[in-house]
């Protein structure tokens, strides 16, 4: 599809400096739409969650949710953002079967949230400060799907069919300043930049923030200019891009194709982009330009919203930890080596690890059950770990059995998968199925002299000083035991039936 | 007028109405025709079809009614006498207006009728939702006689700008009876309704009242919900009575007044006191009340005859006590050109939904591709009359890049402007008043030609829209055989104030005459009919 010439990417940065800036949309989570009290829900039936608003029908008038502000002002606050005192909602518009209405209602030139910042740490600790220039409210358009001929493509479809149910759906499209200064680290800072906004909004509950689903969305803008210049150069903007992965991605091509663009003396047109994630390359879209006209006006069915300084700090005191202190803290409480810890962020079990330390183990046994077996359970039943249905209580439960000496490691193992598919607590499944480590002195020594009068040869080992030999002993016992053998008495009966 | 008997008559043979005419029935005011209602003089069923019947006799010379919405007015009817006839505590619960019929501006969205804005973009539409004022009106149970003509979408001066044919003047069938609600003030005027509700964004309830010889009111920006009023300005539209007395007017915005959780700027609270204002007024005392003459709004520009009636009409407020003051809001003279920059702006937004594609006329181009900006624009080109593509050009163009500032943002300054004067005209007279419309009802077609000479028919009551106050409009006598209306003003809020001075008014000019104005207008003949239909 792309014919686009590239320049290798280490060599256009050497040459180059890359300019970046994202638009992100983000989709609120509120029970109801952004202007009426249609539900806001994924996946029903094709216009089913619509009222005569979200059809544009003839008299109707939308209403503004306050759910739906107090959202975006809290993710004004968790991005450092000063709050509009008074702001106002603009008609944006525009003929598209999309929009209900043939105009879209979004805030213009008052955004609610408006010069904030937010710190974006890359993987190797490299912080950059990236400025935001505004947050604010819009609705989201419908969805089209175009049928016959290519598929799934507006050109050579038969027709289209439009459903209403996203329409009106809250969006807060955050808007950055110009990022300059990341040089060859610009694709990673891309992707970490909307990675953090994914998790701050997601923290804070606002939104479903599943990329897959559009309820984060990034628009991408990239440009270069030389090295060393101040001016920047004409940008792109790629459009939709959704998955961490494919803006990296995007952001590493366009800064390709533009250095081979303007390698070849040529000049970057003005215009959005589309990215391909089969090919990794995008295509020219529409050509952008200023002179596109909106029409904006501010939209006259809306009264302003005044935010009162009691409302904001009210909104204030209810924001979470930020996720990158809260790292930053849980890491130093912990003392996991930097690597520890980063896989346990990438296994997205702070929240599990936290609760169990909260519960009683230590982090060393928390970071040892739920990166271990717990993983390897879900991972065997092919789900997320956080729906396996493990709690805290019981791994500080399996772990004082431990400590106990109830049971061994290898039975723990065993109670946890019995706990996985429900048979009861650990306790209750160590008394159930008769579990407890074997510490019966005569009932062990019967095992230990059976394996010993059987192997002789060991035994003879042992007696030779390799106490190592031991080991070898080990497999009968268990056996005879169902491997409720405690095996530090195990090798204090070898030892003491052999005078060593 | 020869009457044929009625379903009504054979189900109350001993009533009021078998010893009176029809006619009399039908020329009650609504506060009249609700106490024989109450009293059990007449039922509601029988005053329904009197009102049916009427619209029968007269609207094919008319064409006030678009729809006429008889099975159901009859059935709301039937059930309001049957409440009162089982007494009780649900007869006591009643709406003071029960069972009094209603005309509605096809305008407003209603459910089981067809609302059509008077335009082919709306043919055949059934609104799946009732407008909140419709809603109200269900809920006090006053049965809804049809939906009234209007220019398409509310825009325009003289009904002559629907789709589905001119509406004509009761007093004189030759002329226009005002716009763009001249379905609602002819129905009102020609007692086919004894109510109607109308919207005003310029004008289009005054107006109409001006030149058919009723009453009309533009409440408050805000003191009706406009939810489920086909926004045309939306910044400027507002629902409101019409009537044949100030009083009727009275009880119908109490009605449909107060706060609406559908509609962002409607009022927090409703406005009280309207109908006691009224009844106020009417005692003829208006010592103290200080009445403003806005300069700007009369003398040159204003046809001799209406200047005269404005002028005696100043006299005989002054015997009732009232204080004439002169003001001056020289800002006014800005008030056409500002409306004719913020209205269509807002009307070429508000109408870019009527494009074919969920509700509505559908148009495919007669040739080439089949794709969605070719249907849509033929759709609009086909479903649009002139008068509102001419609006929608206007409004598209003032909101260009590079032209907002100069027009919509200056027309938006002159509306900041209008406002203060008002401000400092209120603060030395309590209401203000002006002739309502320059001239009487002209004649159909004579402004055909020159849309500018319509637009400035509005030239007196578009301030009040700009402003968002309160006006009222009262029949002020006749110039040629032809209705002139007086305008009174209020601050925002001060609903009360319009009626107060509109009731004091009309009682005067009743008294001076001896009769109602309305009581003068023609017969509308046999003959007359035959020729127009």
């Amino acid at each position: 599809m792309s014919t686009e010439e590239l320049v290798d990417f280490d060599v256009a940065l050497e040459k180059y400096d890359p300019v970046l800036g994202f638009e992100v949309h983000v989709e609120l989570n509120t029970k109801t739409k952004m202007f009426s009290d249609a539900p806001n829900a994924f996946g029903d039936e094709p216009n089913t969650n619509v009222t005569p608003v979200d059809l544009g029908l003839p008299g109707v008038l939308p209403v503004v949710n306050k759910t739906a502000v107090e959202y975006s002002i809290l993710i004004g606050l968790a991005l450092n953002c000063q709050i509009a005192e008074k702001c106002g909602f603009a008609r944006k518009n525009y003929f598209y079967p999309d929009t209900p209405k043939n105009f879209q209602t979004s805030q213009y030139d008052d955004p609610i949230a408006h010069d904030g910042w937010i710190d974006i740490e890359l993987e190797d600790g490299e912080v950059f400060r990236v400025e935001i220039e505004r947050a604010h409210m819009e609705e989201d358009a419908g969805k089209l799907t175009h049928l016959g001929g290519a598929a799934g493509r507006i050109q050579g479809a038969d027709y289209s069919l439009v459903d209403y149910n996203r329409a009106g759906v809250p969006l807060v499209e955050i808007v950055t300043k110009p990022i300059t200064g990341a040089g060859k680290r610009a694709p990673e800072l891309a992707r970490a930049y909307v990675g953090a906004i994914r998790e701050i909004v997601k923290n804070l509950g606002v939104s479903d923030a599943k990329m897959e689903r559009g309820n984060v969305r990034c628009d991408a803008n990239v440009s270069l200019m030389p090295k060393g210049a101040e001016k920047f150069g004409t940008r792109t903007e790629t459009k939709n891009v959704n998955s961490l992965r494919a803006v990296e991605h995007a952001v590493r091509f366009e800064i390709e194709r533009h250095a081979a663009v303007l390698d070849s003396g040529e000049k970057i047109v003005q215009e959005t982009r589309h990215w391909h994630e089969d090919t990794r390359s995008t295509t020219s879209g529409r050509p952008k330009s200023d002179a596109d006209d909106y029409r904006y006006f501010p939209e006259p069915d809306l009264v302003p919203i005044v935010t009162t300084a009691d409302w904001i700090e009210e909104l204030r005191s209810r924001l979470p930890e930020p996720p990158a202190e809260r790292r930053k803290r849980l890491k130093a409480d912990w003392g996991y080596a930097d690597k520890e810890f980063r896989d346990v962020v990438n296994a997205g079990v702070l929240d599990e690890i936290e609760a169990t330390i909260a519960a009683g183990t230590t982090a060393a046994v928390a970071r040892k059950w739920w990166m271990g077996e717990i993983a390897r359970l879900a991972k065997a039943a092919d789900k997320e770990i956080a729906d396996l249905g493990v709690s805290p209580e019981t791994i500080v439960e399996l772990d004082a059995l431990i400590q106990g000496k109830k049971i061994n490691d290898k039975i723990a193992r065993q109670v946890l998968e019995y706990v996985v598919a429900g048979e009861g607590t650990p306790a209750q499944i160590v008394e159930k199925r008769s579990l407890a480590v074997v510490n019966d002195d005569a009932a062990l020594g019967k095992a230990v002299d059976e394996a010993m009068a059987a192997m002789p040869d060991v035994v003879e080992k042992i007696k030779g000083g390799k106490m190592q030999a031991i080991g070898a002993l080990m497999g009968p016992v268990m056996k005879a035991t169902r491997g409720q053998a405690d095996a530090g008495r195990v090798r204090e009966l070898v030892m003491e039936k052999l005078g060593l | 007028m020869h009457r044929t008997p009625t379903r009504a008559d054979s189900r109350s043979r001993q009533s009021w109405m078998v010893n009176s005419s029809m006619n009399e029935l039908i020329k009650l005011s609504a506060t009249e025709l609700a106490a024989k209602l109450r009293a059990g003089e007449v039922t509601s069923v029988q005053a329904v079809q009197a009102h049916l019947d009427r619209i029968t006799e007269v609207d094919t010379a008319l064409n006030a009614f678009l729809h006429v919405n008889a099975e159901e007015a009859l059935a709301v009817a039937a059930e309001v006498d049957a409440i009162r006839a089982a007494g009780g505590a649900q007869a006591q619960a009643l709406h003071p207006l029960a069972g009094v019929p209603i005309a509605i501006k096809d305008l407003i969205v209603t459910k089981g009728q067809p609302t059509t804005a008077a335009s082919k973009m709306l043919e055949g539409w059934m609104s799946p939702y009732d407008a909140t004022v419709i809603e109200k009106i269900r809920d006090a149970k006053l049965p809804m006689l049809g939906k009234t003509n209007l220019d398409e979408f509310a825009m325009g001066s003289s009904t002559e700008h629907s789709a589905y044919g001119v509406t004509r003047n009761p007093w004189d069938l030759n002329r226009i009876p005002g716009g763009s609600g001249g379905g609602s003030a002819a129905a009102v005027a020609a007692f086919e309704a004894p109510l109607a509700l109308g919207t005003d964004t310029g004008g289009s309830i005054r107006q109409p009242g001006a030149v058919t010889g009723t009453v009309g009111v533009k409440p408050t920006y805000g003191a009706v919900s406009r939810y489920g009023a086909i926004a045309m300005a939306s910044s400027l539209d507002q629902i409101g009575p019409v009537s044949r007395t100030v009083l009727d007017s009275a009880h119908l915005q109490e009605l449909i007044g107060g706060h609406d959780p559908k509609d962002s700027t409607s009022l927090a609270n409703p406005l009280e006191g309207l109908v006691a204002a009224a009844e106020s007024g009417a005692a003829g005392d208006l010592s103290g009340l200080r009445v403003g003459v806005i300069t700007e709004l009369q003398g040159e520009g204003y046809q001799d005859g209406v200047q005269a009636r404005f002028e005696e009409s100043l006299e005989l407020l002054k015997t009732a006590g009232a204080q004439i003051v002169e003001v001056s809001c020289p800002n006014l003279k800005y008030a056409l050109g500002a409306y004719y920059l913020i209205m269509p702006s807002e009307v070429s937004s508000n109408l870019a939904k009527f494009d074919g594609v969920r509700y509505g006329h559908r148009v495919l181009p007669e040739d080439g591709p089949l794709t969605i900006e070719r249907v849509m624009g033929a759709t609009r080109a086909a479903g649009f009359g002139d008068e509102v593509k001419r609006r929608i050009v206007l409004g598209t163009y003032a909101l260009s890049a590079g032209y907002y500032d100069a027009y919509y943002g200056s027309a938006q300054k002159v509306r900041t402007l209008i406002q203060r004067d008002f401000d400092a005209a209120f603060e030395q007279a309590d209401v203000l008043v002006s002739p309502t419309a320059p001239t009487v009802a002209f004649e159909l077609g004579s402004n055909d030609d020159d849309p500018l000479a319509m637009y400035l028919n509005d030239v007196a009551t578009i301030p009040a829209n700009l402003a968002g106050i309160p006006g009222i409009t009262v029949p002020g006598g006749l110039s040629d055989g032809l209705p002139v209306g007086i305008q009174f003003l209020a601050p925002a809020f001060e609903d009360a104030r319009v009626y107060r001075a509109g009731a004091a008014l009309e009682t005067l000019l009743e008294k001076q005459w001896g009769h109602s104005l309305i009581s003068q207008a023609p017969a509308i003949t046999a003959d007359s009919i035959a020729q127009k239909a």
